[in-house]
């Protein structure tokens, strides 16, 4: 079979794999090279060396101020979303009646686009400040903190449905086991619940990890009008599509050269994320 | 030890039905301000409608014609559909030939897809830009193709995952009995493939319906914008006076089609996204 099917890769895998090339695998090439050039267009290009890399951290102080945000932001909202989704998640499955109507409110957020999301809050968010004579560019608290709660409101039911799933794994055995020989709800959650439910953990710490570090549409519609509370996603776009001062060849080659930092920022979350869960998978 | 319980589960169900409201409430504030006339709603915006702020549906009915909505929401609709569609068919086609055909270069195209999954798009959204213009792809049907490019890497590896793990035994049964490759796929394989099938097209229908860099950079602000461009494009003031009436109605159409879809493939959909996040 294997012969005769490998005749029809025009059929099977050319398609994909031009729409790939095309619209991903070339673009991503010429954006590493571009990195160490100044453009105005692609066509027009010079090579700089390193400059970029320089000029990034010496002359343009929004990227450190950004990268610093980012990871601020990324390390508070991991923590709020998986506190809570994972006590949610044991409230749901007590076997109360009504759970599936509570699992469908909460999860409900999800589905709205990251652009939309951002426009709700911030009519909120500037609702409630207006009482205050302010805005939320008035302050970049505000603005950290309206993602903070705008991102737990999106994120909290999704993770719980993992958690949720998770903890329904855990065998019945196991607890009782645990009550009989005396454990009370309290010691039965530390030391059950939670050690069998770490591969949900894995999975939902990585999942808000990257999701918070790549956040670009909420930060925009959110807060794209004040200036200090752009996360590394929305800085690499204002320095392609908004910016003063540099020519504009410089800003290009610089927003290019962020963009390979982030990738390779990326990159090494998700590194980590397979070695943890390669490790889990050989221990049991 | 029975009225503790019960005590308790009624302390667990106050708390429960307050953290629901909190998660509704965003959603009926907009609701709420979408009836309500356009002085009221910068001035306050948490008092419900009365008889002396509701508009009835006159906020629709200028959203509606101000910003081109209905335009802006047909562009989404039909990107939606063929991306959705093209992603669901040439995917799971790549993905069969990769699993079945054993060689260097499908082992190379395999990890390419899955490499592309780590990439942000910000490392090459300038430069697919440029060749979607160069190519001409700037347009609603050009930009179905650039989403295949896209969708590929998460879908590819869905399917790949799910096609090892069938045995390959009926497929060559059909071979031998003079079934084309073309026919044993869709005869044979794609029926088996369903439930993945099903997992891709709402992860790619979500991604694709809420998108809103790729088609601003391809696509633009003008007349083949899709909604969530029309919506950033409207607060953010682009048509110059803000009508907030307006505004708040064009939030609400915007989100009433993806509820309306939540609540009738609510069971899908949670499967779907969870089978998505335990696989990427």
């Amino acid at each position: 079979m294997q012969k005769m099917l490998k005749k029809y890769f025009p059929v099977f895998a050319l398609p994909t794999l031009a729409a790939f090339a095309i619209s991903f695998l070339i673009p991503f090439i010429l954006g590493v090279y571009l990195s160490f050039t100044e453009f105005k267009v692609v066509s027009e290009r010079k090579w700089v060396g390193i400059e970029n890399y320089i000029r990034i951290f010496s002359q343009d102080e929004t990227f450190l101020n950004s990268l610093w945000l980012t990871v601020k932001f990324t390390f508070v909202s991991v923590l709020t979303i998986n506190i809570i989704a994972f006590s949610l998640a044991l409230l749901l499955t007590k076997g109360l009646k009504g759970t599936n109507f509570f699992r469908t409110v909460f999860f409900m957020p999800n589905l709205i686009g990251g652009i939309v999301l951002g426009h709700i809050w911030s009519l909120i968010i500037n609702g409630i400040l207006g009482y205050f004579g302010v805005d939320i560019t008035y302050d970049p608290k505000y603005g950290f903190w309206g993602l903070v709660i705008l991102m737990n409101w999106q994120m909290i039911g999704y993770m719980m449905i993992i958690y949720i799933a998770g903890i329904q794994n855990i065998p019945d055995s196991l607890s009782e086991a645990a009550a009989i020989d005396g454990a009370n709800p309290w010691q039965n959650l530390v030391h059950v619940t939670i050690p069998m439910v770490m591969p949900s953990v894995t999975i939902c710490s990585f999942l808000t990890l990257t999701n918070s570090f790549k956040l670009f549409d909420q930060n925009l519609a959110l807060n794209g009008k004040s200036p200090d509370t752009s996360l590394l996603a929305l800085d690499i776009y204002k320095t392609f599509y908004d910016h003063t001062g540099l020519k504009l060849a410089q800003w290009h080659g610089m927003g290019q050269a962020k963009a390979v930092i982030f990738f390779l920022l990326v990159a090494l979350i998700a590194f980590i994320q397979l070695r943890a869960t390669r490790q889990r998978e050989v221990e049991h | 030890m029975k009225t503790k319980r019960r005590i308790r589960n009624t302390a667990v169900y106050i708390l429960l039905f307050v953290l629901s409201v909190a998660f509704l409430a965003p959603i009926a504030i907009i609701l709420m301000n979408s009836l309500k006339g356009n002085f009221y709603i910068s001035q306050a915006p948490f008092t419900p409608p009365d008889s002396e702020t509701f508009v009835g549906a006159e906020n629709f009915i200028k959203g509606f014609s101000q910003s081109d909505f209905m335009r802006s929401f047909a562009n989404s609709a039909f990107i939606t559909v063929f991306s959705v569609a093209g992603i669901v068919l040439l995917t799971s086609m790549t993905a069969w030939y990769i699993v079945r055909v054993k060689n260097k270069f499908t082992r190379l195209m395999y990890y390419f897809f899955v490499f592309s999954m780590i990439v942000p798009f910000q490392m090459v959204m300038y430069t697919m830009t440029y060749y979607a213009f160069e190519l001409q792809l700037n347009n609603p049907v050009g930009i179905v193709f650039i989403y295949l490019g896209f969708g590929a890497g998460l879908s590819v590896f869905m399917f790949s995952g799910f096609i090892k793990s069938i045995p390959n035994e009926i497929e060559e049964a059909a071979i031998i009995d003079g079934c084309s490759p073309i026919k044993t796929f869709f005869l044979v394989v794609f029926p088996i493939l369903k439930p993945t099938a099903i997992t891709v097209a709402i992860l790619n229908a979500m991604w694709v319906w809420n998108d809103y860099l790729l088609p601003y950079l391809v696509l633009g602000s003008g007349e083949n914008k899709t909604l969530p461009v029309a919506v950033q494009m409207a607060l953010t003031g682009g048509y110059g006076n803000k009508d907030m009436g307006a505004l708040m109605a064009m939030l609400v159409l915007a989100i009433l089609p993806i509820i309306i879809f939540y609540l009738f493939c609510q069971k899908y959909i949670i499967k779907g996204v969870v089978a998505g996040a335990v696989k990427g």
